[in-house]
């Protein structure tokens, strides 16, 4: 495998990071979920967040979109320190989150699942309303430029197939990430031509300037789009390396967290 | 890579029929509910029931029902339950009473601080569901007795040991606000209709409807309200998420708290303003107002097809099923069978509403 995609990359961020996490801790209780990690995205690169399962990747995101609070460590935005109380202040703020359980209603339909929280509207006063026909263009182009077309707005998300249903999660983020783009494990119900769409849309968003964090299982998706990678292990950070600084080799066994991958090398032919 | 094919209707989708659109909607059950009732009472009742004043009979009853099951509805499509309204609408009445008979207030003053009053308690209510986690079934269930017994005790004190408050009555008479919340609206138009003959008269020549009891009109009024909130204003959009996944509605950035303390202290404002009603009505309030009332508009926001589990019903649907409700209660007085047949009657569309509303989110939603 090459490290040369179809992709531009950005360059190596030298730019101020639009938001810096740093020593992050996060405990449930008295499990440690995070135990002192540190991160940034600068506007126009599309810094990778990799480990293995339970290595605490969803839950660092989590604590960036304002869904957990830390419980020790800073979050700087554009320069000041932030406190999100709740995931509507990082919204407000610019960051929109592709969640890995999507954070959909199934008996809503994909439009009001797709404006949940930020309606648009129409008319002022007590005469300010939901503009349907807005909502239901947007939402039926912001799918077909990922590469869905939907049978109508107004279809149940509950009855989407798992595909469809995260391309929706991930159409909206892409809509609303104005500044911040993250994107937990989006890739991993979508079918070739939908996952190569949405390594397109992140390569699109970053030349927007837009800072994007994507989680990914698969190194391949990593290495296309991402410009640095940090990899997280057991709740801490086993490092950052840049693009090009890292062979796709020693990315996957930092991935799998420095362990022993079962022995199906030679049938794999080495990437997975 | 983006499609070039722009679809102009889907070929995967199939002409839907008028019918199966109908299939979808979630006040389906109540209208098919009303529709069947009604044949049931046009087969088996006195002609009398569906004249003007028949009419008027049974939807005063079902007014009062019908704003508290709209209120206990949009609080169910926000994912919560709340078993107290009952009580509310006495505890209400009785801080209504105290307002205008012990401290001689006007209307003007009264029924604000009323509105505020149980907005307060519907808070708490609300703040303790969110904050403790609890089911919000087990905390209003014990709002039930805490605000019976509030009332109880407070309608004793309040009155030196009897458990009703007379006197309102003489304490509203002639306040100007007293027409909006009791009595006859329209009584100057329903004077001219049976004057021209189009409707009956008593033999004196006054009409035997002197005008639209007002509580009916509040419960329309509150029916398109919410109904219009629900489907075409982004707090609506709120309430359907709150209660379909509040985890979801909270990272997606519905302020879900919020929504839920606001739908507690609408039910509780929809209980103030029949006891209001009730209470101007009756000239005084009592302890057992409300008696058993929570049941009933839950019941009525299920017939209208409101799911015990959130996110999915309407408020006409309620509007529906406390007609439905209306018109059981006050139509087997006008059938020859045994009034105690209601409760058989009432538990049995609750079942019926229950599968029926079990049947259709399978539909909407496909199941899985
Ligand atoms: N709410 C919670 N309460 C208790 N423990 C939690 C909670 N959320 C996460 N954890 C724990 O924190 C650890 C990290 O979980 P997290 O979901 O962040 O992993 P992840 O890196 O996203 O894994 P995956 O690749 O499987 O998605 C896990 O061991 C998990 O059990
Ligand atoms: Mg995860």
């Amino acid at each position: 495998m090459t490290q040369d995609t179809t992709f531009h990359h950005g360059d190596a961020p030298n730019a101020a990071p639009i938001i810096q996490m740093t020593d992050i801790e996060k405990h449930f209780g008295n499990i440690i979920a995070l135990a002192g990690v540190s991160f940034d995205v600068v506007p126009g690169e599309c810094h990778c967040l990799l480990g293995d399962n339970g290595a605490g990747k969803s839950t660092f995101i989590k604590t960036m979109s304002g869904v957990h609070k830390p419980t020790k460590g800073t979050i700087t935005f554009e320069g000041q320190e932030m406190n999100f109380n709740s995931p509507r202040d990082a919204m407000e703020a610019g960051i929109a989150t592709v969640f890995q359980d999507l954070a959909m209603i199934p008996l809503m339909s994909v439009t009001r699942n797709f404006f949940m929280g930020r309606e648009p509207t129409k008319g002022s006063g007590i005469l300010k309303r939901f503009d349907a026909e807005r909502a239901n263009e947007i939402t039926m182009e912001e799918m077909r430029k990922m590469g869905i077309n939907l049978r109508g707005p107004d279809q149940a998300v509950g009855t989407l197939s798992g595909g469809e249903r995260q391309t929706v999660a991930i159409a909206r983020a892409v809509y609303f990430g104005a500044k911040v783009l993250i994107l937990d494990e989006p890739t991993s119900a979508l079918g070739v031509r939908q996952t190569s769409n949405v390594l397109a849309t992140i390569d699109r968003v970053r030349k927007q300037g837009v800072g994007v964090v994507f989680i990914s299982h698969n190194v391949r998706h990593a290495l296309a789009v991402g410009d640095r990678f940090t990899v997280l292990n057991r709740g801490k950070t086993l490092g950052t390396a840049k693009r090009g600084e890292i062979t796709p080799e020693a990315l996957q066994d930092l991935m799998a967290g420095g362990q022993e991958m079962a022995q199906l090398e030679g049938s794999l032919g080495g990437t997975i | 890579m983006t499609d070039t094919t722009t679809p102009i209707g889907d070929e995967r989708l199939k002409q839907e029929t008028f019918f199966a659109k109908l299939m979808k909607r979630p006040e389906l059950g109540a209208i098919a509910g009303v529709i069947l009732v009604v044949a049931f009472f046009l087969a088996t009742a006195d002609s009398a029931m569906f004249t003007l004043s028949g009419i008027m009979n049974f939807m005063t009853p079902a007014a009062q029902l019908g704003i508290l099951a709209i209120g206990a509805a949009l609080l169910m499509i926000g994912g919560e339950f709340d078993l107290s309204i009952g009580s509310m609408v006495a505890f209400a009445g009785l801080f209504f009473g105290v307002c205008v008979v012990t401290w001689q207030l006007p209307l003007i003053l009264a029924i604000p601080m009323t509105f505020v009053f149980a907005a307060c308690v519907g808070a708490v209510n609300g703040s303790i569901v969110i904050r403790t986690g609890l089911p919000s079934f087990i905390v209003t269930l014990a709002f039930l007795f805490i605000l019976r017994g509030l009332s109880l005790v407070g309608l004793k004190l309040a009155t030196n040991g009897s458990t009703q408050l007379r006197g309102v009555r003489d304490a509203v008479e002639g306040d100007w606000l007293a027409p909006i919340f009791s009595g006859d609206a329209f009584e100057g138009l329903f004077a001219a209709l049976a004057q021209a003959g189009l409707i009956d008269t008593f033999k004196s020549g006054t009409p035997k409807v002197p005008g639209i009891p007002v509580e009916i009109l509040w419960f329309v009024a509150i029916a398109l309200l919410a109904t219009y909130v629900l489907l075409r204003t982004p707090a609506g959009n709120w309430i359907f998420a709150t209660g379909g996944d509040s985890n979801a509605a909270t990272n997606s950035g519905v302020p879900v708290n919020k929504v839920k303390i606001s739908l507690f202290m609408l039910t509780a404002c929809c209980a103030a303003l029949v006891a209001i009603i009730t209470v101007m009505d009756a000239g005084s309030t009592d302890a057992r107002r409300g008696f058993q009332k929570e049941f009933e508009a839950i019941i009525a926001a299920v017939i209208g097809g409101c799911l015990l589990t959130g996110g999915y019903g309407s408020a006409i649907g309620a509007f529906f099923g406390a007609i439905i409700f209306g018109m059981v209660v006050i139509g087997l007085t006008y059938t020859g069978f045994d009034q105690d047949w209601f409760q058989v009657f009432l538990g049995g569309m609750l079942l019926i509403a229950v599968l029926f509303n079990n049947a259709i989110r399978k539909r909407v939603t496909g199941e899985r």
